[in-house]
């Protein structure tokens, strides 16, 4: 129990233009193994305040990894990992990751829990950290920021069952973004959804990030994802982060994966497509119109 | 220690008054002002957001629905409270109600009754359909016997019964044991210990044994069989082998009927020879008859129709425990928490229709003459 009597502590943020301010995620020299298999070996990655960072990768290079280990799921057997200013990596136990309160994470599949409905979902966090908060405000919270996600009115009562693949990611959001959190973890927000829906949950990504201030760390395969609203983008291969910059400069490096990751078919493809939204005034240039270009953006894409 | 937002109200020289909020307008600070502000009555001029020192959706939230609530604008915004008011106010226009909460309690109780009800009888048909599906898939397996899955068999009578050779034999000797302790203490009083052996003896084969095992059983493995088809269910994998074109019913449901219908009457048997033993093992050490006379006496006493009777309710009591694990399991739609109410039920249901069962037996076999 905290000095004030709540069950739950949440951390105080760092002073503004402190390093921790700076680099809301700072990664440095970590090792994840399983068994003999050495996933990540001396990896280093900085994330900036503010920014959307997409973090790419073949399959099985621990993407999803090392998003667990920044947030403490998985324990790295060397390396020191600190967010928002506090270590993650030295906390002996669950209950010392104070700083749970100020991040919002999206799964995959979503995770919601299946035997709550939508706005009950959102109201987890909100109980579990502030139990201050009156029933009416809870409700009221939980309603606006599945609105907020995407969501109609009427899937907040819908339990995760009867929701499609992409309402539940959307309700995962709502979830993530339940305490209004600076720190938002996506792991492959658009994998299973259709490309207008995909396209859609990019802009909203943009948008939520753009209004709410966050910082986003985006695990994707989906090119398109990065070049829209991605501001830069973490290659990771040979078991570290190879190259962190904006497309342009990854084209640059000479590195064959990064070649052929952004020159094949699909590279190609989604560039031709950014530059052609960005003749239309969206994207990650000028995503502050986004909403009402969307529809154009499917059309054209 | 968290700071908390507050609010005044200020009286402005043309005698309008101002609602003027201070501190943080977060999430973590609102929570302790929220009631006061929802019993606020207006009129008020205006809110002031100018000296708040922090903002956030849920701040942007208050803000806003007092605003609508009081018909009072918002002054004093900076460009960012502003950008979240906006954004917020674009979604929710605070009429739809946050649906699915639950009914009142005066409601909820009858409701629930009544889908207990209407869910007994769905439940009745719903085994009938199924029973009537393990036969048509028995049919044709006999006509193409080819497609009879014989490692899963093997794997399942492992699973469900070497597996539980040292569970059952444990709890069947400590069961023996106590029948010929508790046995003997009563038949002392007529000086008729020696008919401790028949006790222990037509009590093992007869009744205790199969019904243990039964029971061990359903515990052991109708609850796997439940858990293990839940499961499957919700990852969708029992849809996948039906688009492949393999039955589930041949390929999961026979197989773990099958194994429990040959392993329950030899489990019965083991069972009710350890029993046997440790009885035994008790009379030897405290009633003074030898173990091997207590074994040579059991022959005497023990008619051979014992034997059959627990071997005839083996195949039946398996039958009902594969059963009701796997319909419960395959009755899984929605949720993890579905898959522990059905494997409850599906446990609940065999060792109920097994004491159902076991009693129409004790009273059929005495008619027949088998007493």
């Amino acid at each position: 129990m905290s000095e004030d009597g709540l069950l739950t502590a949440c951390a105080v943020p760092p002073p503004p233009g402190s390093e921790a301010d700076q680099f809301p995620i700072r990664v440095r020299g970590l090792k994840n193994a399983f068994g003999d298999h050495v996933i990540h070996e001396n990896l280093d990655l900085d994330v900036r305040r503010g920014e959307i960072l997409g973090v790419v990768g073949g399959s099985g290079t621990g993407k999803s990894v090392l998003m667990r280990s920044i947030i403490g799921l998985q324990i790295p057997e060397a390396g020191s990992i600190e967010v928002l200013g506090s270590p993650i990596t030295d906390a002996r136990d669950d209950d010392d990751i104070d700083i749970r309160c100020r991040w919002g994470i999206l799964f995959q599949g979503g995770a919601l829990f299946s035997t709550l409905t939508v706005a009950e979902n959102v109201e987890v966090p909100l109980r579990e950290f502030y139990p201050e908060i009156t029933d009416a405000l809870r409700h009221e919270i939980a309603r606006y920021k599945v609105l907020l996600s995407g969501l109609p009115a009427e899937a907040t009562g819908k339990y995760p069952s009867e929701l499609s693949g992409g309402m539940k990611k959307r309700a995962g959001l709502a979830r993530a973004l339940a305490l209004d959190p600076e720190l938002l973890f996506l792991d492959e927000p658009t994998a299973g959804l259709d490309p207008i829906g995909a396209a859609a949950f990019d802009q909203l990504i943009r948008s939520l990030q753009q209004t709410l201030g966050l910082t986003v760390f985006l695990i994707t395969h989906d090119l398109d994802t990065l070049y829209e609203i991605c501001d830069r983008v973490a290659v990771i291969a040979d078991k570290r982060v190879i190259a962190v910059g904006t497309i342009p400069e990854l084209i640059a490096t000479d590195h064959p994966w990064i070649k052929s990751y952004f020159n094949g078919p699909r590279g190609r493809a989604a560039l031709a497509a950014s530059e052609r939204s960005d003749a239309l005034g969206i994207g990650a240039g000028a995503a502050n119109k986004h909403s009402g270009a969307l529809g154009t953006a499917g059309d054209q894409a | 220690m968290r700071a908390s937002a507050d609010f005044s109200t200020e009286q402005g020289a043309d005698g309008a008054t101002t609602l003027v909020f201070s501190g943080p307008m977060t999430v973590s600070a609102l929570g302790f002002i929220d009631q006061r502000l929802r019993a606020l009555e207006g009129p008020f001029a205006a809110i002031d957001l100018s000296h708040a020192s922090r903002i956030d959706t849920v701040g942007a939230w208050t803000a806003w629905s007092l605003s609508q609530r009081l018909g009072a604008p918002i002054t004093g915004a900076s460009p960012e409270a502003e950008r979240l008011i906006a954004a917020i106010s674009a979604v929710d226009d605070n009429t739809s109600p946050v649906a699915g909460h639950r009914l009142p309690l005066l409601l909820r109780v009858p409701d629930h009754v009544g889908q207990v009800v209407s869910g007994l009888g769905q439940g009745m048909l719903l085994v009938l359909g199924f029973l009537g599906q393990i036969v048509l898939a028995s049919g044709t397996l006999l006509r193409h016997p080819g497609r009879f899955r014989l490692r899963a068999l093997v794997h399942q009578m492992e699973l469900m019964g070497v597996n539980a050779l040292a569970i059952i034999g444990l709890m069947s000797f400590l069961v023996g044991i106590v029948i010929a302790q508790q046995g003997a203490v009563q038949l002392r009083q007529f000086g008729a210990e020696i008919y401790t052996v028949n006790l222990v003896g037509r009590l093992s084969l007869r009744e205790l044994g199969i019904l243990m095992t039964a029971i061990m059983v359903a515990g052991r493995s109708g609850s796997a069989f439940a858990a293990q088809l839940g499961t499957m269910k919700l990852t969708e994998e029992i849809d996948a082998m039906r688009t492949i074109g393999v039955s589930p019913i041949e390929a999961l449901v026979i197989p773990r009927l099958l194994a429990t219908m040959l392993m329950m009457p030899l489990l019965g048997i083991y069972s009710a020879a350890i029993g046997i033993i440790g009885g035994a093992a008790l009379s030897a050490l405290t009633l003074g008859i030898p173990f091997f006379t207590f074994l040579a006496r059991i022959q005497e006493v023990v008619p051979l129709h014992d034997v059959w009777v627990g071997l005839i309710k083996g195949p039946v009591f398996g039958l009902i425990v594969a059963t009701s694990g796997c319909f419960q399991g395959l009755q899984v739609k929605s949720d993890a928490e579905e898959v522990g109410t059905r494997t409850t039920a599906a446990v609940v249901m065999a060792i109920f229709m097994v004491i159902v069962l076991d009693a129409f037996f004790a009273v059929f076999f005495s008619e027949v003459g088998w007493g």
